[in-house]
């Protein structure tokens, strides 16, 4: 449904006193399916370019070359209106949502806002809407006049998930989204996505550094390596087979993640 | 103690400290009004020392600085030798209109600045950008003064605007309609020149916080989530990007009374600066205390206005 083909993103950084330039390929060449319905996990070190193809499927950069194709549509050449209509389907969701909140609006304010795009929807019905999904990711409706600041870390990232699904977005892009929690609230967070993903048929691509969360959340996952997608395949098959050096390497930094994958081996994908 | 109560009584104690400092500085200042009839010998020294004790010069000064006190309680505010009359009307007369003039200046400046601003950070690189720091540099370029002149010059030349003074000789005899006209006329030009002056200070203040605010993550959310750019750049960065910007709209409401010393001497408008510079060269004492602390109070009255109105809208300067 969501495609990225041969995509490639360079940045340059300089500064005008110094003709000294740094070079950094963030995306070189990358290639990726993400199916309906289904978790796309993407794993690698920081500073492999995770975050870059993130942002660049959310649409928040352009690539230098290659194409991102929703439902076989190129992103970048819709017109206006298809374009917020394809942005309804795309929905991110950032690391630290305590920065990513505007912190003058309240719970539900921040809920509701992307329903304004639809400029049929009445001011009671989209707060009512709101008032549902905050219960459905497990936050009280009481607790709609607070300010973003006045939530916890994983009700924070709960209240992101909810602005995130009140468009019925078909995909979410999760960045690192479980990162920043402790081990409990990443858990809760996790088995909310997945009852989410069951509940609302959403696709997932769950960027992470933490090969630990992917075999918990995904189907499939793809290894990137300095720009490049080095290795990808479905759960198991990355586990048991995995080739390149830094697939083993991350492996090994969570070495119970195995047991996890294997355990849950019959998640169909 | 409530926030505004403390901030309220701090400005009181502020405004004291100022008046007692400008008394005891304009009487260090060397020489007093009479000085010039004790060079003339057809004045005997003892009429000087009588008008003196009328005028309750010969007191010590902190006796002196008790009955101006009183004076401004009875709405008076000292005594102006030059005038011969008490001083508030004199004083009060003449910042109305500077108050006139820097007021609409003012209006103006921030009317445009924020707009042009909000414009600008928006598309960084640009040509609308590229024009805001071109007029910027430009208009920092320019001194008042110079701008003040050519402005004149223009005027002379072209006939249209008036070159001096804040109304035409027959202004008392015009109906109300043609009035404001002849106001706005006179006006025009020393407000251009003040405008012109303020307006790139305004704009790259709103341009930078603006900037700052657009950069950060909740808009980058809020742009991935599709909040029309309208939206996103009056609802949610404007306000993130409004504190500086209401302490500068403090400052150039304290400004209001001093800012148009030389523009009024350019224009020849009868406004405080003048009439302060005037008193000043005359040793005119309370007029110089009285215009002093009117621009302080201004000045103090603006800060607390930006305080009391950063209080009600951001709530992290409350919890105290």
């Amino acid at each position: 449904m969501l495609e990225a083909c041969h995509l490639r993103k360079h940045y340059v950084q300089g500064r005008w006193y110094s003709r000294r330039q740094f070079h950094v390929t963030a995306l070189d060449d990358v290639n990726l399916t993400i199916e309906p319905g289904s978790t796309l996990a993407l794993v690698g070190e920081s500073g492999a370019g995770k975050s870059t193809l993130g942002r660049c499927l959310s649409r928040l950069e352009e690539p230098d070359s290659g194409e991102i194709r929703i439902d076989g549509r190129n992103l970048w050449t819709l017109r206006p209106e298809e374009l917020l209509a394809a942005r309804r389907n795309i929905q991110l969701i950032f690391q630290d949502s305590a920065m990513a909140m505007n912190h003058r609006f309240s719970a539900a304010e921040i809920v509701e806002e992307p329903l304004l795009i639809q400029k049929s929807m009445s001011r009671t019905k989209r707060r009512k809407q709101a008032l549902t999904l905050m219960e459905q990711v497990g936050i009280s409706s009481q607790w709609a006049q607070r300010s973003a600041l006045e939530f916890s870390g994983g009700e924070r990232q709960r209240l992101a998930i909810a602005r995130a699904l009140t468009l019925k977005p078909r995909v979410l892009i999760l960045d690192e989204a479980l990162a920043s929690l402790d081990f409990e609230t990443q858990e809760q967070i996790a088995k909310l996505l997945l009852d989410l993903q069951a509940s609302f048929s959403l696709a997932y691509f769950f960027i992470t550094h933490d090969f630990r969360l992917a075999a918990r959340m995904a189907n499939r996952i793809a290894v990137m390596w300095k720009g490049r997608i080095v290795e990808s395949g479905s759960v198991p098959a990355i586990f048991s087979e995995a080739r390149h050096p830094s697939t083993r390497l991350l492996l090994a930094a969570a070495p119970d993640a195995q047991d996890d994958a294997l355990a849950r081996i019959p998640r169909e994908h | 103690m409530p926030f505004l109560v403390r901030r309220v009584l701090y400005s009181l104690f502020l405004l004291a400290g100022v008046s007692i400092l400008t008394f005891v500085l304009v009487d260090l200042a060397p020489g007093e009004f009479f000085d010039e009839m004790r060079l003339n010998p057809r004045i005997s020294k003892e009429t000087i020392a009588g008008l003196r004790s009328n005028y309750g010069l010969d007191l010590p000064l902190p006796l002196r600085y008790l009955r101006w006190l009183r004076s401004v309680a009875k709405g008076e505010c000292g005594f102006s030798f030059s005038y011969n009359s008490p001083a508030a009307p004199i004083v009060w007369r003449r910042a109305q209109n500077t108050l006139l003039l820097t007021g609409t200046a003012t209006l103006f400046a921030w009317l445009i600045a924020i707009p042009f601003g909000i414009w600008s950070a928006a598309k960084p690189g640009k040509w609308s950008d590229l024009f805001a720091g071109g007029t910027l540099s430009i208009l920092l370029a320019i001194p008042e003064l110079i701008l003040g002149l050519l402005l004149l010059l223009l005027a002379l030349r072209s006939g249209y605007f008036p070159v001096g003074g804040a109304t035409s000789l027959n202004f008392p005899q015009l109906d109300f309609w043609s009035k404001s006209k002849d106001l706005a006329r006179h006006l025009f030009l020393p407000c251009l020149c003040l405008t012109a002056g303020l307006f790139p200070l305004l704009l790259s203040h709103v341009r930078a916080s603006m900037t700052v605010v657009l950069e950060s993550p909740f808009i980058a959310a809020a742009r991935a989530h599709g909040i029309p750019r309208r939206r996103l750049l009056l609802r949610h960065a404007l306000p993130a990007a409004a504190n500086p910007l209401i302490s500068l709209f403090g400052l150039s409401l304290g400004a209001l009374l001093s800012s148009s010393l030389v523009i009024e001497g350019l224009f020849g408008w009868p406004g405080l600066g003048q009439l302060f510079i005037e008193a000043i060269l005359q040793r005119d004492f309370y007029l110089v205390v009285d215009a002093a602390v009117l621009a302080t109070i201004f000045l103090i009255f603006g800060n607390l206005l930006a305080d009391a109105l950063l209080y009600t809208l951001d709530p992290r300067i409350r919890d105290d």
